[in-house]
């Protein structure tokens, strides 16, 4: 088992013929993944890497069932491009676009509001790298080969840093069951939380890392659910300790702003709430190792 | 980004916002000019730079004759004020805003920002205005109202009159001070701001309600449709090196450590400093070159990295996701080649997509590069150079 996606999850790529996208389809298809439909408004009745394009995703979901889309296209339409897919019926929308504009993402956040809690999208980015089911598919830009399929769960902010912790996990004969990359922006669409449910029900997974960056809520609230609701040993960490306040690190999201926000106020709060946190971001591996050995 | 106080309020009144009238000055000659154009008695010269906490700082001067207009314009122009915002080295003052000072009656406390844990625009306002909003939270946090904008449909009039009524203003004041919070809503959202606010908000003795102070930010991800915005960017007021990485898209931010780092992904590299901190050390910059890391982007990199004269050594940690590690090693070593970096020893990491070819191209070069395996490693061997170095 895995959570969000396998290898018989039916899966379009919003954005196929444009390079990244055209890039990444090809490298998903390699991994395994079931790409199905491709849309580029325009392009409809084109093949790509042998996959159908579709003008619209409506058109795409309707002839071909796809079911998680993954967006390739730029910030200034990306937020339209999400709000497609909901519209079309598509229940997991990974969002890989850097730069969408905040006012976008409360929109498209609105926007999803209008549909009842059981039928509700899930989006996971943007500003992310992805989702990955190592040995089944992968529904992002991250190189497969760093992955081992296992039994640890993996939640990250940022994207490098998500495959460190996957490598450094490998070079301990360490698997993953699904790598989600939740993305780097102050809005995003799912959070820490709304993975972990997922991973308390899937029986693969016997751990959990997760990994955040200062800036925003969500590490907080993630822990204080962990200490009620979660019934496996979770492994945190956050980045940014040596961060200065007020200062955009590189993300949109990755400003210490606010009380709560900075790397050592989110590190304490894991640990007051049951976490274990990994010394440094060379110990994702050991640590994880360590927590499911006494486990 | 953020603009300057006169540039914000510019914005304000195009919403209209009421603010006091004012003009901005280059020099003491055109401030004196100003405020014979503006009329009245007394005017506040006040110290333009994108930082808060001006009038402790002594950036915020009353007048009451064109000479000491003149003065203070002076005094002020071509300075580094030095506030409890700004870092130790202070912001350059350029620009003075001479502004018809008024008396007035009460202050209050009008912010919007957009708030992450909800997703909406939120409206903060107070009966206590003219202090630091952490100020008012602590000293007076009951006093604190707030209004969350539902973003289908945007802030309602009855909700910027219930915030009226509870600031206790009169039915007259009420009427102009609704004006003055639609009027920034729509400043704040029609230009993609992140946050604004106004403090104090000032009711004067004929109830007029006049933005005193303003300060805005903008979202960086939303310029491509703010030219307005784009065009109000004043480079003097952030670091030079930040300025020039942001030119070719780089992630740069000065900080006071001895370790130069260039790392591929904003996580990685606020790890890779954290890394550094844990193995004895301090970063000198934050610089994420992106998924890329393209031959070109590594040497604009090094000269960036270099520019800062604390820089004793240099570390390299890239991990090869999209891009390879072959090629992400060419480049670092046709970078050392162009750039003649000397005497700065250099630590690379390379993880991730073709590693070995990317070791073998580094390991041949001739060029004296420490490598390292892993994440621990680089940042043990570049502490280890810096302290060898020292």
């Amino acid at each position: 088992m895995s959570i969000l996606i396998d290898e018989k999850t039916p899966i379009l790529v919003q954005g196929i013929t444009g390079d990244k996208g055209s890039f990444h389809t090809k490298e998903m298809i390699d991994y395994g993944s079931n790409v199905v439909a491709g849309v580029t408004p325009g392009k409809g009745g084109k093949t790509h890497h042998g996959v159908p394009v579709f003008n619209t995703v409506r058109d795409a979901v309707r002839e071909t069932g796809a079911q998680a889309s993954i967006t390739f296209v730029a910030p200034a339409f990306c937020a339209d491009a999400i709000m497609e897919a909901a519209d079309a019926g598509v229940r997991l929308i990974c969002s890989i676009t850097d730069g969408i504009p905040a006012q976008d993402m409360m929109r498209v956040k609105r926007y999803f509001l209008r549909f009842p809690k059981d039928r509700r999208p899930m989006l996971v980015g943007p500003n992310c790298a992805g989702i990955i089911s190592p040995g089944k598919a992968m529904l992002g830009i991250m190189p497969g080969h760093i992955y081992k399929q296992g039994p640890v769960g993996l939640i990250s902010r940022s994207g490098t840093l998500g495959y460190e912790a996957a490598s450094q996990l490998k070079a301990l004969g360490l698997g993953i069951s699904t790598s989600v990359g939740i993305g780097g922006d102050p809005i995003n669409g799912s959070s820490f939380l709304d993975h972990l449910v997922l991973f308390d029900k899937d029986p693969e997974t016997q751990a959990v890392l997760i990994i955040g960056e200062i800036g925003g809520p969500q590490e907080a609230e993630a822990s204080a659910w962990i200490k009620e609701n979660f019934s496996k040993p979770v492994i945190g960490f956050v980045a940014g300790l040596t961060a200065p306040k007020g200062r955009r690190m590189g993300h949109a999201g990755a400003i210490i702003s606010a009380t709560g926000d900075s790397a050592a106020e989110k590190t304490e709060i894991m640990k007051s709430y049951g976490l274990t946190v990994a010394p440094s971001p060379a110990e994702f591996g050991s640590t994880v190792a360590k927590v499911l050995q006494s486990a | 980004m953020d603009v300057h106080e006169y540039q914000a309020k510019e914005i304000l009144a195009s919403h209209g916002v009421e603010v006091p009238p004012g003009t901005v000055a280059f020099s003491p000659d055109q401030a004196v000019y100003a405020a014979t154009e503006l009329g009245g008695s007394h005017w506040v010269v006040k110290a333009q730079i994108h930082a808060g906490a001006r009038g402790k700082a002594g950036g915020v001067k009353l007048c009451r004759t064109y000479h000491e207009v003149q003065q203070a314009a002076r005094d002020l122009l071509g300075k580094r004020l030095v506030t409890s915002q700004t870092g130790p080295e202070g912001k350059p003052v350029q620009r003075v805003y001479v502004e018809v000072a008024d008396p007035f009656e009460r202050e209050i406390y009008l912010g919007y920002v957009l708030d992450r844990k909800l997703e909406r625009v939120r409206v903060i306002a107070s009966k206590h205005g003219g202090m630091d909003i952490e100020e008012i939270a602590k000293n007076t946090p009951d006093e604190l109202l707030q209004v969350i904008v539902e973003p289908a449909v945007g802030l309602q009039p009855f909700q910027a009159r219930e915030l009226a009524f509870q600031l206790g203003l009169n039915i007259k004041q009420v009427s102009r001070a609704v004006k003055t919070i639609m009027g920034a809503y729509r400043a704040f959202r029609d230009n993609d701001a992140t946050m604004l606010e106004i403090n104090p908000l000032v009711v004067t003795k004929d109830d007029k309600v006049l933005a005193l102070d303003a300060k805005m930010s903008f979202d960086d991800n939303a310029l491509f449709r703010r030219h307005n915005i784009v065009d109000m960017n004043d480079p003097s007021q952030s670091d030079p090196r930040e300025a020039q990485a942001s030119e070719h898209s780089l992630n740069y931010i000065g900080l006071d450590g001895e370790i130069g780092c260039i790392v591929n992904g904003a996580g990685l590299a606020m790890a890779t400093m954290d890394m550094i901190k844990h193995a004895g050390g301090n970063p000198a910059n934050f610089l994420d070159v992106g998924g890329g890391a393209s031959p070109e982007r590594v040497a604009t990199a090094f000269r960036l990295v270099l520019s800062d004269r604390r820089v004793k050594v240099v570390l390299v940690n890239i991990f090869a996701g999209i891009n390879r590690c072959d090629w992400v090693a060419q480049g670092v070593v046709d970078a050392v080649r162009a750039e003649k970096i000397e005497g700065v020893p250099l630590v690379v990491r390379l993880a991730g997509t073709n590693v070995e070819a990317g070791k073998k191209i580094i390991a041949e070069s001739g060029i004296p590069i420490i490598q390292a395996d892993t994440l621990a490693e680089a940042a043990e061997k570049a502490v280890a150079a810096y302290q060898g170095a020292k």
